[in-house]
Order: C-alpha cells, then structure tokens, then sequence
C-alpha cells in the first residue's frame, strides 16, 4: 500500500508546515506585517537546539521550552523596540525592514555557527502500522508540532490576551476603543510568531538537516500555507500545512521530488488570484 | 523637471567619460551603476508612481537573461538577442499582470516575489532547456577584454538613458497622471472614470521591458547564467530599496540611490566580506527608520505639506468626471480625509 505511505508522509510533513506557518500567519494577520524574519527565527531555533546537544548533550525535547522562550523574548524586543513604529506603514515599509533585519540575523548565524547543515539524530528506530513504516523521530515531531499548534489554538481562545490578539485582528480600532493596549497586543502578538518559530526550528533539527541556506525555502512554505489556508487563524495554517503537506507528498510521488515545491507554488498562485481569503474563508473568530 | 534632466543628462555624460580614465575596475563599477539605475528607474513606475510594492524585478531580469541567453546560443546576433529577450519579458508581464494586478497590498507582495521563486525552480528543473542547476554558457564576445567592457558599459549606459526617457513620457503624461491617482485611492480613481486595469497593466509592463533587455546584456557580459543568481530575492528586494534611498515617485530618486547604493555597496562593505549582508540589513533598516523620504525627500520636507488641508472635505466634485482636473480634486479631497492612509 503505496498510496498509504504517501498519506502518512503528507501528514506528518504538514504538521511540520502547520507549526512553521502558524506564527507567520497570526503575524500576518493580527499585525499586517509579513514578516520575512519568521524563516531565519526558525533556522536560529534549530541551531540552537543542535548546538545545546551537541555541546551540553542536552535532549532537543528539553531543549525545546527554552529555545522558544529565548525567541519570544527575542520576538518582543524587536516587535517594542523596532516594528511597532511602523506598523501602520505600508507594505513596502514594513517588508522591507523585516527584510533588512532577516539579513542582519542571517549573516550573524553564518558567523557564528557557520552554515554547515547539521541535525540531531535520536536513533530511535522507526515504527510500522502494516505496511507503513515512520521512523520515531519523525513520529515525535509530528506529534509535537500539532500538539504546540493546537496549544496555541487553546490559549487564543481562552486566556484573555489571546482573546485580546483575535479583537485586534477583527477590528484594531474598535479594540483600542475598548481599552485594549495595541502595542502590548502587537508585541505579545510578535513575540508568540517568533517563540513558535524557535520551537518548530527544534523541531525540524529532529528531521532534517538545518541550515541558514534553507531560511528562504522555510518562507517561502510559510507564505504557500497561509494563502491556502487564510490569515491570521490557527485553523486555517492548519488545514493549510496539512494541505501542502498533502500535495507536496503526492506531487513528489508523482511528479519527481525537485518538481513538488513547484507544484505548492502553482498553487498558490492560482489561489492568490481567484480566491485570495484563502480556503476557509474569510475571518475566523477561534 | 527641467533641472532633473540637466543633471540627469550630466550624470550620463560622466559615466560615458568613465573609459577614458582607462581602468578597467572604474568601467566595471560603471557598468554597475548604469544597470542598477535602470533597474531602479523601472521599478519606480509601478513601485513609485503607482504604489504597488512589486517585488518581481529579478523574475524579469531573470527571464531575460535566460531568454537572451537561448537565443544567442541558438545562433542570433547578440543585439537581436537582447531585443528578443525584451519582448519576451514584455509578453510575460503584460500576461501576469492580468492576474497578478488583481491583488493589492500584501498580496500583490507575496505573489510577486513567489514569481521569481516560482521561475527559479522551472529554471532549476527544466534541465533539458535551461541546463538545470549547472547554469548555461554563453559565447564571449571577440574583441578582448578591454573592448568587451566599454561595449557592455555603453549597452548599459543606453538602457538607462531609454529608461530615464521613458520615465520623463510617464511622469509628464496621462499614463504617470493616471498611475499617481491608483497611489493616492484607487477606487475614488477608478469611479472617476480611470481604466485603472488598463493603467497598471500598462505601469507593469514598462517596468518589466527595460529589466529583462538588463537581464540579457548581463548575461551576455558575465557570460555565464545560473537559477540561483539570475532569479535573485537578493536583487528583488534591493532594487527598491535604491529607489527609497533616493525618494519613490520621482524622476531623479531612482538615480541617486541606486547610484548611491552601488557606490556604497562596493567601496565600503567590499571591505568587510563575512559582514556583508548584515552590513547591507542595518543600511536598510537606518534608512526606513531616519530618511523615511529618501534623499529628494530631504530637500523638499517642508514642501510636501499638502495645501489641501484647509479644503472642506464635503466639496462637491465637478460634474465633468472623467476629466483630469476633476480626478485631482476628487482624490486631494479623499487624501485631506485621510482615507487613503
């Protein structure tokens, strides 16, 4: 049974690109900032989760809150002290600096670490369900990388500054007529896209080989996700991830891998200009 | 306007003179800036005359420079080449702006800039036409080095006066008329009666001719083209930022920052090769945050205050819509409004 394989692939793969889009995506939505920073915020998570086991033996799933904590922090700094005086700029602007910002942390980590790819390897065998066969650590990261997108869902919906992030994104100044602190929401906002990033980033150091070569690949499958899924809600990155996730596994089956990227893109395309709310359509409330 | 061309004019002049200094490094930095002025001045007619932020510069210079490279290898004459891989991209955008022109704003970001990466993977997969990841040879042209350079720097140097002249046609015509009235509100544009479709197409198209004839001479001048360097997200994002630098929506900005940037770019951060593109990240992010302008901005601030502030907002329109002065009056009331914001 090929054709289940290929499912399970598809799967597993788009709860990776669920994880990695779903931050870009509440950015992009609640802030209207695409953020090019989000893929190197990715490839720093994973460079530093291989670094703490390389050199502190420390277990990538340990290594995981931290990471994310790190980036949040990271996340708010550059959202208080930098993008919040431009978040009312157009496109161009705001673009254009996360850009500038992208090249200055990606020459860093090329300095500092080098861009030799590397990732952790566990060792941890694999695991078959009749024909299909996964190996554990890809099975982990699936697991994880929906278990941190629905936790996300979980607090937008319950705590009250999640609730606070879903008003702004409605309606910003009906929010901050009602008292709500934009540029703590924005800030919050920012910091939660970038912890996300760090966690996924170690995550992805689990299954693939990271490297900063790779920063603008990540981006890339971030914008495919949140077109195809919509903005700005965890449901949407989620269908969208699994989406991708889906169609790149059957169009590499079908098509030869280096043509499946391709196919995400093509697909984007045609969507951003026939149905641009993406495929949930147009607001979620969560 | 006048005063723009007479330096504009002077500025060509000089990099024409450049050769006779007879160092090849100075024609080489020539050649550099007259393409990344022409690169900038094309991008400024749909960048900054109608405020879409295209970020699809590279996927023309790309395609032309793959364009110009097949037909030379197929056995044209260089120069036919050139004017073939410009038509080819002329078609191209004229094509994707039906589509592409359809979104505003953050998606016409995104989907422009997936364009070039969505070009680079074809050209990267397509092996049997574009030669895959290894790249494509190009012939390299008789004559030596020393004639070969000043032949690129006057190809150049005539693509960017062709730029410049047709930016001056856009500026002071209806097309440059139209395209500032998409920037400022492009439904109060559209109702008073623009064919605001026909206007971006258009806007799209010259910006996309002049990068992919650039896209073929440096690919005939480099003599060597790859996926990677051809179609690059690099390059797509710094021409814009040239034409920041220098001040968006003007004759002369385009020139002055991509001048400046490539001056900058080679003499000072060629000096610190690992911190290149961080160098390059802290100029852009200064440059959003302190010269938010650009550079023609900084001559001209106390000017750009708009006199219609006192203009009621509730002024009747002329009834005569569709004529120019009409627009005007529809949009600087929309702008006094602030919708446009």
């Amino acid at each position: 049974m090929e054709f289940l394989q290929v499912i399970v692939n598809g799967l597993t793969l788009g709860a990776l690109y669920a994880c990695l889009a779903v931050g870009f995506s509440l950015v992009w939505g609640v802030l209207n900032v695409i953020n090019m920073l989000h893929g190197s915020l990715i490839i720093l998570g994973g460079y530093l989760t291989v670094y703490a086991w390389q050199h502190w033996q420390v277990h990538p799933l340990v290594a995981l809150l931290p990471v994310a904590g790190l980036l949040f922090l990271l996340g708010w700094v550059v959202q208080m002290t930098m993008i919040n005086r431009l978040v009312r700029q157009p496109v161009l602007t705001t673009l254009t600096v996360t850009f500038g910002l992208d090249l200055i942390l990606y020459n860093a980590m090329n300095v500092v670490f080098d861009a030799t790819p590397r990732r952790v390897t566990l060792d941890l065998g694999t695991l078959s369900l009749g024909d299909v066969v996964l190996p554990w650590d890809r099975v982990i990261a699936f697991a994880l990388a929906l278990g941190l997108t629905l936790a996300l869902y979980a607090v937008m919906r319950t705590s009250k500054m999640g609730r606070a992030i879903v008003a702004v994104r409605m309606d910003r100044d009906a929010a901050e007529l009602l008292g709500i602190r934009i540029d703590r929401v924005y800030a919050m906002t920012f910091a939660i896209g970038a912890g996300l990033a760090g966690a996924c980033g170690a995550l992805m150091a689990l299954v693939f080989p990271i490297t900063t070569n790779i920063s603008g690949l990540i981006l890339g499958k971030a914008f495919v996700v949140c077109v195809i899924g919509g903005l700005g809600t965890v449901p949407g990155a989620l269908v969208g991830g699994l989406a991708l996730g889906l169609i790149e596994s059957f169009g590499g089956n079908w098509f030869g891998p280096q043509n499946a990227v391709l196919i995400g893109f093509g697909l984007m395309l045609i969507l951003l200009m026939t149905r641009p709310t993406g495929l949930l359509g147009r607001k979620g409330y969560e | 306007m006048k005063r723009s061309i007479a330096v504009f004019i002077v500025f060509a002049i000089a990099i024409a003179l450049v050769p006779l200094g007879g160092n090849n490094f100075f024609v080489q930095q020539a050649t550099f800036v007259a393409m990344y002025c022409t690169l900038a001045l094309s991008w400024n007619l749909i960048g900054g005359y109608a405020g879409y932020p295209s970020f699809a510069t590279a996927a023309f210079v790309g395609l032309g420079a793959y364009a110009g490279a097949l037909l030379q290898n197929a056995g044209i004459p260089m120069v036919f080449a050139w004017a073939g891989a410009t038509l080819v991209t002329g078609v191209f955008a004229a094509l994707l702006g039906f589509g592409l022109l359809r979104m505003k704003g953050h998606y016409f970001a995104v989907g422009s800039i997936s364009i070039v990466e969505v070009l680079r993977l074809i050209a990267s997969s397509w092996s049997s036409l574009t030669g895959g990841g290894e790249g494509l040879n190009l012939p390299i042209l008789a004559g030596g080095p020393e004639f070969a350079g000043r032949l690129y720097l006057f190809a150049m140097l005539s693509m960017m006066v062709i730029a410049f002249g047709m930016t001056v046609w856009v500026d002071r015509g209806r097309l440059g008329f139209g395209l500032r009235c998409i920037e400022q509100n492009e439904d109060a544009a559209d109702m008073v009666g623009i064919n605001v479709t026909r206007y971006k197409t258009m806007g799209f198209t010259l910006s996309a001719l002049c990068c992919g004839t650039v896209g073929a001479i440096s690919a005939s001048w480099v003599a060597y083209i790859a996926p990677t360097d051809a179609f690059s997200i690099l390059m797509t994002l710094k021409v814009p930022v040239m034409v920041l630098l220098g001040g968006p929506g003007t004759i002369l900005g385009p020139v002055i920052g991509a001048t400046g940037f490539v001056l900058l770019e080679q003499t000072v951060w060629a000096q610190f090769l690992d911190y290149n593109q961080a160098a390059l990240g802290i100029v852009i992010v200064l440059l959003i945050f302190f010269l938010p302008g650009g550079l023609l901005g900084l001559t001209r601030r106390t000017s750009r205050i708009p006199a219609t502030a006192a203009h009621p907002v509730s002024q009747e329109p002329p009834a005569a819509t569709g004529h120019p002065a009409a627009v005007e009056t529809v949009t600087q009331a929309q702008s006094s409004k602030g919708v446009h914001a």
